[in-house]
Parts: C-alpha cells; structure tokens; sequence
C-alpha cells in the first residue's frame, strides 16, 4: 500500500432511492432563472411574472405585457395582418420566420394599437423578444411608424415598451433605415407637442436602443432590463476587461443619467397612469 | 499600391511588362510588340476584373488602408476648410471631424468619419468608431449649420459606433437616436456621402439627409459582414459570403432606393486617383445642392422624410395568397394599400 493510496476517495454502492418521484405535471411548477427559487406557475402568474424570493422579472410576450398594463387588457389592434417577407432573398430568412410564427404565435416582433391605461386612451406599441429576439426589420419598423403616425393624427399619447437585440439582420440595410424612419417620425410627433413615454424590457440593445427607445419624453425601464448598444461580448473583446455584472442593467443606466426612472412591474400600471394625469389634468382645482 | 488578393493576376501581368520594358532597353532588344500585346491584355483585364467586383471584393477595397478618409476628401473638394472641435459636453472626439468650408464659393458645414491614417493615428481616432461624444459634436455642428442655413455634407466612413464600456455609459444608443431624429427636423439641405464602410448605427447616424451618395465600392449595412458571419455560422472568417447575401453594395442600395446616385470610382479604387475621385465627388454635390438650395426648410424636412418614410417591404395577410406568403420579391413590394395609407397619413401631417 502506497501513502497516496490513504487519500484516494472509497467507492460506494449507490442504491436507487425507493421513495418513488413525485410526478409533477408539465408547467404547475417553475424555477427562476435567476435565482432558482421553484414557486407555483399561479402563484408567479398572480405576481405578474415576478420573482417572490428575488424580484426577478420574467420576459414577457406582448400578448402577457398587454394584458397586464392596458384596462380590462383590452387592445384595438393596428396592422394585426402585417408580416415580413424576404427583401434579399437571405439565406434560410423565410424559413426562419415561418418557425420563429409557429414558436410565438405572432406574425412578427411588434403588436400595435390603441388601449386605455388607468382610463387614459393611449396609442400603444409592445415588442415581443419571443419572435425573431425582438429584432426590428422592416415590419416592426413600419408597424412603429404606423403607430407613431397614429398617436400624432389623433391627438393621443404614445407608450412604446421595448425589448429586441436590434436590427434583423437578415433584412440589412433595409433594418437599419428603419431606426430613422422610426426617428423622423418621432421628430414630427414630439415636435408638434405629443407625449412619448419609452419602457425598456429586458432585454434592449442594438439598433432598437439607438432609435426611438431612447427618445422617449420620458425614458422608463424594468428592474434589472440589460439595456445598451452594443453587446457585453463585443466590449470586452475591445477593452480585454472583464465587465462588472451590473454593467448596462436598468440600474446602471439609471446611475449614469440615461434613465428616469426604474419602475417594478406591479407599479408600472399605476405610474403610467400618473405620467399620463399629469399631461392630460386640467388646470380646474388650481384657480378656485 | 499595396495590392489585395484578387488584384494579383493584373499586378503580375504589370510586373511583367515593367520586366520587358527594362530589358529592352538594357540589352537593346525591341519588345514593342510584346509589350504592345501584353498591355492591352493588361487592360482587358482589368477592365473584366474591376467592371464584375464581387460584394466581398468591394468590402475589401473599402476597407483598403490606403483608401482616402474624410479629411482627404476635405481638403481636395472644398477650400477655406476650418475644423471646429468638441461636443461642449465631453471631449473631442477624434472619430468625428467636422468645421466650416466653402463648396464652390459656397459656405458650408462639413462632417465626417475619420479613420487613423497610421497606428498611432488609429489609436487616437478610436480606428474612425466613434464614442458618444463624437456623435453629439457632429449634432452640435449641424445645429449651428440649420441655425446659420448653411447646407450640411457628411462624409459616412466607419465600421460601427465604438463597442466600449465607457461609450455606454456615457449613453451611445441615446447619441444616435437623437442624431437621428435631430437630423430628421432640420431645414438645411443635407447630402450624406458613403465614402468607405458604411457600419451600423454609428454610419447612420451621420446619414439621415435629403440625398445619401455612395462611392461604386463603397459599402453599407446594418452588421458588418464579419459579425452577420460570426451570428449566422459562428465563423467570423466567412465574412466574404456574408457580404454577398447581405446586399452591401452600392447598386444593391441603388435598387432599394435607399441611395439616390452612385459615384464612380477610378479603376481599382478611389485610393488609385484622389484628386479625379474628389473632383467627381465635388460634382455630384454641387448637382444635388443645385436641386435643394431652391426648397424651403419645410419642403426639405418633408423630402427628407418621404424619403426614409417609404423603406421597407413586407405584406399584409390579406393580400397574399397563403402559398405565396413571404416567398416571392414581387410581393414584396409596398402594397397598394400601403402607399394609399402613406398617402393617407402625409396629408394629415403639418
């Protein structure tokens, strides 16, 4: 026997355990991403998709988001037929996009319409990542336009809750114009006095971030949203360093003068609401 | 010139001629005939190879070292040039350059990217990617140049918005978003130029103008071919089969409407000629300014938005039979309905 032999690990017989695995059906039970809490779907669903242990706060489809901030979730849809085609004939593009409508049930990354928010009639446009990583091409781009061209037409404000790593890249230049038809269209909106309130999701980068996401007349976000231009990867490669973890999450957006505010989903309602009172309130109390 | 690969068989076939050139007057021997033979090869040659350039090919020549930057083109199309500095928030970045000039006589404000001409000038330019601060001293220019009505011309050369921690938190996506929606409001003519790469947002955010020109090899895109590449096959290296499906070129943006001219460029490259290059460069802009100058400010803010307002190809359900849905180029085009509403909503708008 050697001395090295002394430290070597024992092996043991493993008996298979006798207590028979409780059988849990698909989806009653989910574990944060985060943190790895397991709580009930239900109970996650009540809490509006939000951690209980950690506050982390789940991705939400469009659909999800619409049902949670607009009155009785009720949504007058712009454009629900629209949908992508393949411009540069893009190698496996059409393909893809027939699989990212069957995986979300969207016709593409954005949902588009008029609502209510706390009785406030609003014009409302709400990216889902879910289709195509949220990407904007030209449908999204046209949808949001549409939108904005709407909210000015008709006197409303416009709320936009974001959420996309950036421009589709398989639609190339046509992706990127569409930052500033986007943008002009902004111009001619906020220009003539309408009110644009921008909500970063989780995530928001790239070319969705440097275009109408960051112009709000208000600029919100979700806790914990990575919000940026360019991805944490592609810096790191540029400045060989190792990023902080907080590095482009809401809150480090907020420390650094790029937001006004990071508002938890469950206030999000309620604060929208307040935003809108405030532009919309009479000046009736004032002079009595 | 340094050489790019492709460009071999024609540097060869130079050399050679150069060859017999010095031996026949060294050794007294008359070549003239098979010089005669082999320059006119030389030409058809050239003429096959730069008339036929592949997207990657052009990739490469816009990307050439010795490519004329911003401040090349500057000083060879206007005179009187002065560079004005910083954001008057920051820094100056060096990225960005931009000041006054005349065009012809002409004052106006003149805005580009500049890439380093030397490693040590790369360093200090960020390689032409700028930080925030080089896109709000190119906003802060253009709002002196509409206070002052005075045209703007941009110069778009550069491989992206600088990708770096301190560019984002000093908010790069809130500097090109208002650049571009800034650019969108004002009442001055603006002509934006693609001299080299076009890269992403950081390009595009010197290029919302009334007309956007683009150099014959000069590229344009939402991704660089190299990172589409690295998304798309994990592969970085095949950025030249990128560049082919991603419609980069200047006649790819020619069809799509997204540029109004391209300029031609001297055989091989706009780096084998500058001043011709500079001259019809210079050509074009006075052309298009020609046509602008006469517009008021709100019929060029609307030029400038009918144009961009108008990218873009998709479908509406209704439309399309459901077979057909998403898989032909014809249907791709704005529908009727489409351009009926356009029309619709531009005669609603102030």
């Amino acid at each position: 026997m050697q001395i090295k032999d002394l430290f070597s690990k024992k092996k043991y017989a493993t008996i298979p355990s006798e207590r028979p695995k409780r059988d849990i059906p698909e989806g009653l039970m989910n574990k944060c991403s985060k943190c790895g809490t397991i709580q009930y779907s239900k109970e996650l669903e009540k809490n509006l998709k939000v951690c209980s242990a950690c506050g982390y706060h789940y991705r939400l489809n469009a659909w999800e988001r619409i049902a949670m901030t607009l009155d009785d979730g009720r949504l007058e849809e712009y454009d629900a037929g629209m949908e992508s085609v393949d411009p540069l004939s893009f190698p496996g593009y059409a393909a893809k996009l027939e699989a990212q409508k069957k995986k979300s049930g969207l016709k593409d990354s954005v949902v588009t319409g008029e609502g209510a928010i706390g009785g406030f009639p609003v014009v409302v446009a709400v990216m889902s990542f879910d289709f195509f990583t949220g990407s904007m091409g030209s449908v999204a781009g046209e949808k949001i336009t549409r939108a904005i061209e709407a909210a000015h037409e008709k006197k409303l404000p416009l709320i936009i809750f974001s959420t996309s790593s950036g421009a589709r890249m398989q639609e190339s230049i046509l992706s990127l114009m569409q930052m500033a038809k986007t943008s002009a269209a902004l111009a001619k909106f906020q220009g003539d006095g309408g009110l644009y309130i921008s909500v970063f999701t989780d995530p928001t980068t790239g070319g969705v971030s440097a275009s109408f996401a960051s112009l709000g007349d208000y600029n919100l976000a979700e806790p914990g949203a990575l919000i940026g231009f360019a991805g944490r990867i592609v810096i790191e490669q540029t400045i060989r360093q190792k990023l902080p973890d907080n590095f482009q999450t809401a809150e480090f957006n907020l420390q650094h003068g790029q937001l006004d505010k990071v508002v938890p989903r469950k206030d999000m309602k309620a604060t929208l609401a307040k935003l809108l009172d405030m532009h919309c309130a009479k000046e009736v109390s004032f002079h009595e | 010139m340094s050489e790019l690969p492709f460009e071999k068989p024609i540097n060869d076939l130079r050399q050679k001629i150069k060859e017999l050139k010095s031996l026949s007057v060294g050794k007294g021997i008359d070549f003239s005939e098979e010089i005669a033979r082999l320059e006119e090869r030389c030409k058809q040659l050239e003429d096959e190879l730069y008339n036929e350039l592949t997207a990657a090919q052009k990739m490469h020549l816009a990307r050439h070292h010795q490519r004329p930057t911003s401040l090349d083109f500057i000083g060879a199309i206007f005179t009187d040039f002065m560079e004005l500095h910083g954001d008057r928030l920051f820094a100056d970045d060096l990225a960005v350059v931009g000041g006054l000039a005349k065009l012809n006589g002409l004052p106006v404000t003149v805005i580009g990217h500049q890439r380093g001409k030397d490693t040590r000038d790369n360093i200090a330019r960020f390689f032409g990617s700028p930080h925030p601060e080089g896109f709000r001293k190119a906003l802060r220019l253009m709002q002196q140049a509409n206070k002052f009505k005075r045209p703007i011309i941009t110069f778009i050369d550069t491989k992206g918005a600088y990708p770096g921690n301190t560019a984002e938190e000093r908010g790069q996506s809130e500097a090109i978003a208002r650049n571009l929606r800034e650019m969108a409001g004002f009442g001055v003519p603006i002509v934006c130029v693609v001299i080299g790469e076009g890269g992403s947002g950081g390009a595009l955010a010197l290029g919302v103008g009334n007309r956007v020109l683009m150099l014959e090899n000069a590229i344009y895109s939402a991704i660089s071919p190299n990172g589409a590449a690295s998304i798309l096959w994990k592969d970085a290296s095949r950025a030249d089969q990128a560049a082919e499906a991603m419609k980069i070129t200047a006649k790819d943006l020619l069809e799509f409407g997204i540029i109004e001219e391209i300029i031609k460029e001297p055989k091989g490259g706009a780096h084998r000629d500058l001043e011709r290059q500079a001259e019809d460069i210079k050509d074009a802009l006075v052309r298009h300014l020609k046509e602008l100058l006469p517009m008021s400010p709100g019929q060029l803010i609307e030029d400038r938005y009918d144009k961009f307002r108008k990218v873009g190809y998709f479908a509406t359900t209704a439309d399309l039979p459901d077979a057909d849905r998403g898989a032909e180029r014809e249907d791709a085009e704005p529908t009727a309905a489409a351009r009926e509403r356009d029309q619709e909503t531009a005669q609603l708008l102030p």
